[in-house]
Parts: C-alpha cells; structure tokens; sequence
C-alpha cells in the first residue's frame, strides 16, 4: 500500500467519526469505568474496558489509528451494559460513543459476515417467522428438553452456539399465532398495544400469557398488532444504523394503525428501543423524529406502567410463598430507570419474602449476541452473577428482560444452582392465579 | 524493537502475555494525566515474580525501557512509556496471599485492587487507610509505588506509613526483600521507604507486607460554611489547637462552591468562601466529644453555617458535595488537570488566596478543594489541551501555582507523585545538591537506566 492510499484510509476513517470528536474529548481517562466495566473485570486489559476504546477512536481522529480489523474486534467486546456511563464523573456516554464507533467501521469495512446474514434474514419480516415457526415445529429434534422449566441443550452442535450451553427451545407456536388480534377484558377501562418483542414471540410465550393475563385483570383490553416485528436493537448496537431505522419505521408504522393509549413492552431492552433509541435514530429527520417521539411517549414497561401509570389491583393478589430476589437488567435499570417499579410489584404479592442481592443491576453478561460470540467470557460474567443470587437464598429470581432470563437459567443450570428464573410479571400472574382459588 | 527481543519475552510469560498489536499499544500509551501519550513497542504481562526477574535481566542487557504499570491512574504520567520500550503490565498479579491477624499485616500482590484488599479487610474489623479517589480502581503497586493518600491522611497518614515490607526486583533482575512483619525495625537502611514513593524508577514491587489497623467504631461528619477564607483557616488551626486530630478535614473554595452548587444542587451559599467537611471517628464516647468540641470551635471562629450529620444518610448528604467536587469541575471543560500541591496547614488560607490572583491574573478556571487538614491541595486546571493559547496560559498559572507553594514552604506533591507533570519544578524546591544525592541512588540502583528512565528525578 503506497502513503496516498494510507492517507486516504486515515482521512476516511476521520470523517466517519468528526461528529463525535467534542464528546472523546470529554473524556479524562481517570479510568474509573474499569470498577464496573464487568468485561474489563475478567480480562483487565485495556482495550476491554471504555478508556481505551474511547482512547483508540480519537486515535483515528488524530490519524494515529486506522479503522481496522483489530478495531473491529476491540469494538465487539462490549456488553452495551452501560455501567461505565453511569458511573463516569465526567458523564461521557460510553456506550453510546462505542455504538458510534461500531456504525463506522460498518461504513468503513462492513458487516461481520455472520451478522450480516443473521440481520438480512431478521429484516425479511415474513421470512424470519417461518424459520422460527420451524425451529419450534422441529426444535425437540435438535433440542433435548432439561428438567429445568424453558431449558433445553443442544442434541448435537450447532454453529455459534456452545455445545453445553442451555438455551430456551423455541415455542412450537409463537404467541401471536396464539391469540387474536384483540384480547378483550371483561369490563374494559384502558385499551393498549403489547409490543412483543423476539424472545416473547417465539420463546418465552410463558411470560406473554402472563403479560396478557394481568392487563386484562386490570381491565385492559390488550391488542396484539400482527405485523409487529423486532424493534431492531441488535441491528442498531451492531453499528447498522440504517436498517435499524427500517425497522424502527415499520414499528412506528405498525402501531401508529392503532389507536391505544398506550403501547406495553416486557422487556426493558424493547422498551429503551421504542422510548429511547428511535429518537437518537431520527434526530436529523423532523418528521420521522415527531412520529417516533409519538410513540416514545406512549410507550411503558409493564412494571413500570402498572405502578406508574395505571396502578395494578392489589386487593385479589393471592399468597406466592417464595423468597424471591431481582435481578436489574441493563437496559431498564441505566437505560429506561426502572428499578423500583418491578421491587414494587414483587413486595406487594402476599407471602413472597422479597430479598435483594448483591449487585443486583449488575450485567449477567448476556449482551444479546455477544454471548454467542464470547461465550467462555459472557459465562465467567454470569458467573458472578450466578454468585450473587446463591448467597442471597432466594428461591426464585425474577428479571424483566428474556435475553438476561435465558443465559441466568444457562448460568444456574451450569453452576448446578436449583433456583428458578422467571419475569416480574409472572408472579404477579401467578398471584392473581392464586386469588382466585 | 527487534523481534529476537520479543521473542525472548514470549518465552519467558508466554505468546499471549506480550502485546504488540497497534491497537494494544495505543491502549497502554497513555494514564490519567493530560497531555502525555507515547507508544510502547510491547506490552509484556507476567505472572510472577521469576518472570519479572527474567523479563529485567533481558531489558537490562538489551537497555530497553521498561514502565511498570498498574491500572494506569496516576495523575503525574508515570505509566506513560515516553521513550518506548516495554509497559510491564502488573495486573496478574493480583492475589491476597495471607491476613494475618495476630500480627494486623497483609502480605499481598502489587496488582490487587485497594477497593477489594479493603473488601478483605472489612471482613475481619480491619481498614487499609490509604483511600486515593481511585481506590476502585488503582492497584496497591501503584498506590506504593506513587506513595498515594487520600482523604483520611490527617489522621492514618499516605502509603508510606502502612507498608512494612516489600519483595522487590531491581533493574539486574536481582530480587529483594526489605522489612517485613516487624513493627520495630532499625536494621540498616530503610529500603522499604525508599521503594514506596520511588515511582517505578528504582524497582519493580512484586509483593508487599502492609499494615491493617482496626476500623472505627463509629463516624460523625459536621459541615461548616464561611463567608471568609481566614475563619475558615482559623478553624482549622482551632481544630488541631483543641488537639482534636479529626480522620477528614476537607476544605472547598469558592469557585469549587459555586461549580458544584450549579451541578448537584445541594444548598451551599454562592457567596461562601469555603466549605469544612469534618469527620471524626474512633470510639462512640471520644466521637461524640470531639464532635462536640469541633463544633465549639466552628462557632467561636465565626461559622455562617454547621450541620451535623445525625445518621448515614445525612452523612452521605454531606460527603455529596465534597464527592461532586472533581466530577463538577471536571464537566466544565474537556481537560482537567488535577494538582496537589501542599502547604504547611496554616498556610492553607495564603495559597488558595494566591491561587485566585493566579487563576484572575492568567484568565484560567481553577477551582481548588482539597485536605487542609494535611495542607494537600488540590487546585484542579479545567481548559481545552487542543487550544494552543489558552494552553499557555494554562502552564504559566500552573508554573505560579508551584512556586507560590513552594515559597510558602510547601512541597509539588502531597499524594501524586512527581513523574514527568512536576519534574520541571524539581530543582527549585529541593535544590541541586539533593537532586545529585537523588540522581546517585538512581544510578546506584538502575545504573542502566531502563527503569522508568527520565521520570522523578529526570534524565541522568
């Protein structure tokens, strides 16, 4: 490669990140992201940990660093846990920078060629429910079903997925296919929409029946818009911003055909997409940006909108006898900030014995696909985790998120800890259930 | 660097434990201190203390740089690898070896966190004093090695007072061991004092025997606001007059005051021209006494203001000020530069009132806190490191800052360190003849010079 072209690349590479050189510079390097970065905590490597991939993109605006391979990778190995952002004094949004990072070396150099296939069969909306619809009709072939509730362990390997690890098996039929368009209540008060999500869809229906079952206890008729599809998170975190904002088009789109007062996610990574992220996505498009925000403020987490918003029955809440313990996921507890509402919803179910434990919004290292990609070290993450929810003697832990659900029941069915993992909202499900006996 | 030399350090921690990717190395080519950045040629990662030996006795022979390093948090760029050669990456190292209760001694790796050594400590009643700003995330290695402090110097003292012995390996590979579990101990030399505080330039710790002392039984923290300097200074003198020796003393100035009100909103007068933060602790009944006196002090010296904490959450809401000091200042502009010089403590009113004329007379923000208890301040340079003019002004205020207390009979650094930022200031405060007595030990030491070479004392 003769200097031209170098000096090419590096002039290149600069202008894909110039928008963002005010907020690296903001950034002191104290370093204080290494107490709570949980990747930089098992590797305690620099590159790890947000300094030093802050540091490395304004080596590209300096011209010392190009927008390589080896910066692709750096890039990667990130949990988009937030938690170096939180805790910054400097109030540098860390995640936010990486995620800006990894949108240029997608300009720059691409999609990684296994994300790229993924994300082509996630944006054929039509296409991507037939393969799921398949992987739950032929998924006890290829899945053997643990003892464990919604846990299941490969018959044979498959390409990204660890061989001993456990994962949900796919729902023979999605949720959607379950019930009809509108699930009306009996004495309807509030009409919503429920945003499913992925893992709700087609794994963990357990936790859509329950979100469906408690609206409609609270005298919501809850509606299920059919054409919904994946919020586009992981595209977005990716660095593909521009089919993130396909999908977050047809979202709007989609549920901008429903008139609803609100629109209900159960899962705080969807809800930060519909509140938050579209938003970011359409800042330069004023149009777009007015219908997103539309939506972004009609758009509630279950807990968050049952005690916030419409405030849940409380008086034929029936006895759950169990020590439960909660852990916060990423995106609702430094994404959306709603810890207290899921505490809320726990403490008031009779007999439940509610006990927090260590870290209790600390990352299970599950980062969406970052955990098919860095297994080994998404599981020593878990571990701790896994730790923290042994010592604190509960006998079930609830989250709000399926990703976090499906690699804790990974982490705790691997440590050999006999403790179930489930959403906020089906114990108050369960509770409801109980009151009516 | 030759790749025989890299070569060589592979077999000694293996190909994983030696980085010489750009990205790797850009990622170890800096600390926490603005403006100094330099690129090693490797990152060599050891596990014990054979390898360090073996890794010393390679560079030596080769006369390669080497830059001991922990988590990189030093406020005086003395990770940073100025003239390249090698980052000895010292965070393997990071198991507690032995808490030995009957003797209150820890024997510990240089590469554990001070946070989680205190974690340890906390589990038997015991507290590790030294607590720099970054105790979550520096390494005891480089709390010993920059011989840091904290908050609590008044009372418990800075590294030096808690390490007792050390394992060492010098520049020839050679390895040592000074002190030990021994609370009295005149045999020969110091070597452990000269090690602790030696910022990387004499040798490379490998191990340490520290000090624990049993954690107080009980806290009171008191707030006191002055509408002038001098009672502020006044009541401090009172304080330590009254013989009360309280675990924090810390001050705020005006521009800091009026910084942190604008950013956290937690009620100090705009027009106060300082803020106390007092904490005594130790036995409830001696507490509670010493409270009762500092707040006869704060009062006969004209406090606008006292509150005194009643529980934890007071307490917290006391320490949240002081807590946003740095935070605050640090978000007015993209480059901080947090200094620590120190005075004689009745010299604290005269320096902060100096360090205003300086900071009106160059046109640069300088807010200042720090311990005054101890006199260690920390008058904190907030500017753009990318505007060249503002830049000059900047270096000419900080030149005046450190003669001001060095006129004042005070010293660069309390707690951080002299590194590359205030070598400059070296030969003025000490005098040449003690920088040859300096110089001599370097030599004596590391007569190749490859340990960390041109920091502390600078080139020789």
């Amino acid at each position: 490669m003769d200097d031209i072209a170098v000096k090419d690349i590096h002039k290149k590479d600069k202008e894909l990140l110039s928008d963002i050189r005010e907020a690296l510079a903001s950034c002191m390097k104290c370093g204080n992201c290494m107490a709570v970065c949980p990747i930089y905590k098992e590797t305690r490597n620099e590159a790890s940990v947000a300094r030093g991939k802050l540091s490395l993109l304004e080596g590209i605006l300096s011209g010392e660093n190009e927008i390589s391979a080896g910066l692709d990778h750096i890039l990667a190995k990130c949990l988009c846990c937030k938690a170096c952002a939180a805790n910054c004094p400097c109030g540098v949004k860390a995640d936010e920078l990486i995620v800006r990072g990894r949108q240029a070396v997608v300009q720059a150099r691409g999609l990684h060629p296994v994300k790229k296939l993924v994300f082509k069969l996630l944006s054929n909306r039509k296409l991507f429910d037939i393969a799921l619809r398949t992987a739950g009709l032929f998924g006890p072939l290829s899945f053997k079903r643990l003892p464990r509730k919604m846990a299941a362990v490969a018959r044979f390997p498959m390409p990204g997925i660890d061989r001993k690890r456990i994962t949900a098996p796919f729902a023979a039929v999605p949720l959607r296919s379950q019930y009809p368009e509108v699930v009306k209540a009996a004495h309807a008060k509030h009409k919503v929409a429920f945003f499913t999500g992925c893992t709700i869809n087609y794994i963990y229906t357990d936790v859509g029946d329950a979100v469906i079952h408690v609206l409609n206890h609270n005298d919501i008729d809850v509606v299920i818009p059919p054409m919904q599809h994946c919020c586009g998170t992981p595209v977005y975190v990716s660095g593909d911003k521009e089919l993130a904002k396909s999908f977050a088009k047809h979202i709007i789109n989609v549920f901008e055909g429903y008139d609803v007062e609100y629109v209900i996610a159960a899962c705080g990574s969807c809800a930060e997409a519909l509140k938050i992220e579209y938003l970011h996505m359409f800042k330069d498009d004023p149009v777009m940006y007015k219908r997103a925000k539309n939506l972004a403020e009609k758009t509630y987490e279950i807990s968050e909108f049952l005690v916030d918003i419409v405030p849940f029955r409380r008086d034929d809440l029936g006895e759950v006898l169990q020590k439960v313990t909660m852990h916060d996921p990423c995106h609702m507890a430094r994404g959306i900030k709603v810890t207290k509402q899921p505490r809320e919803i726990l403490k008031a179910i009779p007999g439940l014995n509610f006990v927090e434990m260590k870290e209790a919004d600390r990352c299970c290292g599950s980062g969406g696909s970052f955990s098919v990609a860095n297994y080994p070290l998404s599981r020593k993450i878990n571990d701790r985790k896994i730790k923290n929810i042994k010592a604190s003697a509960a006998e079930v832990v609830a989250t709000s998120c399926g990703t976090c659900r499906m690699h804790l029941a990974d982490g705790l069915e691997q440590n050999k800890v006999y403790i179930e993992a489930v959403h906020v909202i089906q114990l108050l499900d369960q509770s409801y259930q109980a009151g009516e006996v | 660097m030759q790749t025989l030399y890299i070569k060589e350090f592979q077999e000694i921690v293996g190909e994983e434990n030696v980085l010489t990717g750009q990205e790797d190395l850009f990622c170890y080519s800096y600390d926490a201190t603005p403006g100094y950045s330099h690129l090693p040629e490797a990152v060599v990662i050891p596990e014990n203390v054979n390898q360090v030996s073996a890794i010393l006795k390679l560079a030596n022979e080769y006369e390669i740089p080497v830059y001991p390093r922990g988590s990189g948090t030093n406020l005086s760029a003395g990770c940073v690898p100025l003239k390249g050669g090698i980052v000895l990456l010292m965070n393997r190292f990071n198991h507690v070896i032995d808490v030995d209760l009957e003797n209150l001694v820890v024997i510990t790796e240089p590469g554990v966190i001070v946070a989680d050594l205190n974690n340890i400590a906390a589990e038997h009643g015991l507290i590790y004093p030294p607590d720099p700003g970054t105790v979550a995330t520096a390494t005891l290695g480089g709390t010993i090695a920059e011989n840091a402090g904290g908050l609590r110097g008044l009372k418990y003292g800075v590294s030096k007072h808690y390490v007792m012995g050390l394992e060492v390996v010098l520049a020839n590979g050679d390895i040592l061991h000074t002190g030990g579990r021994n609370v009295k101990d005149v045999s020969g030399y110091d070597l452990t004092k000269l090690f602790t505080g030696s910022e990387g330039t004499l040798g490379v710790i490998t191990q340490a025997t520290l000090k624990l002392v049993p954690a107080p039984e009980s806290k009171k923290s008191i707030m006191a606001i002055f509408k002038n300097l001098d009672h502020a200074g006044e009541a401090v003198a009172g304080i330590i007059a009254a013989k009360i020796i309280p675990a924090t003393l810390e001050i705020m100035d005006n521009a800091t005051i009026r910084t942190v009100e604008d950013y956290a909103h937690v009620g100090l007068p705009l027009d106060a021209e300082a803020v106390l933060l007092i904490e005594v602790d130790g036995i409830p009944v001696v507490v509670e006494k010493e409270a009762e006196a500092v707040l006869q002090v704060l009062k006969t010296n004209h406090a606008d203001g006292i509150q005194v904490a009643q529980n934890d959450a007071e307490r917290d809401k006391l320490w949240a000020a002081r807590r946003a000091a740095l935070p605050a200042l640090a978000k007015l502009r993209p480059t901080t530069y947090v200094e620590d010089a120190t005075v004689p403590r009745s010299k604290v009113p005269a320096f902060l009132r100096d360090v205003n004329r300086i900071a009106k007379e160059f046109n640069v923000t300088i807010g200042t806190f720090g311990h005054a208890g101890d006199g260690n301040m920390h008058p904190t340079i907030v500017c753009d490191i990318r505007d060249l003019e503002e830049m000059k002004s900047v270096k000419k205020a900080m030149n005046e800052i450190f003669l001001s207390a060095i006129k004042l009979g005070g010293t660069l650094s309390g707690e951080h360190g002299i590194g590359l930022g205030k070598l400059p200031w070296m030969e003025q405060q000490h005098g040449g003849k003690v920088m040859d007595a300096m110089k001599s030990i370097k030599r004596a030491l590391d007569p190749k010079l490859i340990l960390n070479p041109g920091k502390l004392v600078g080139e020789c």
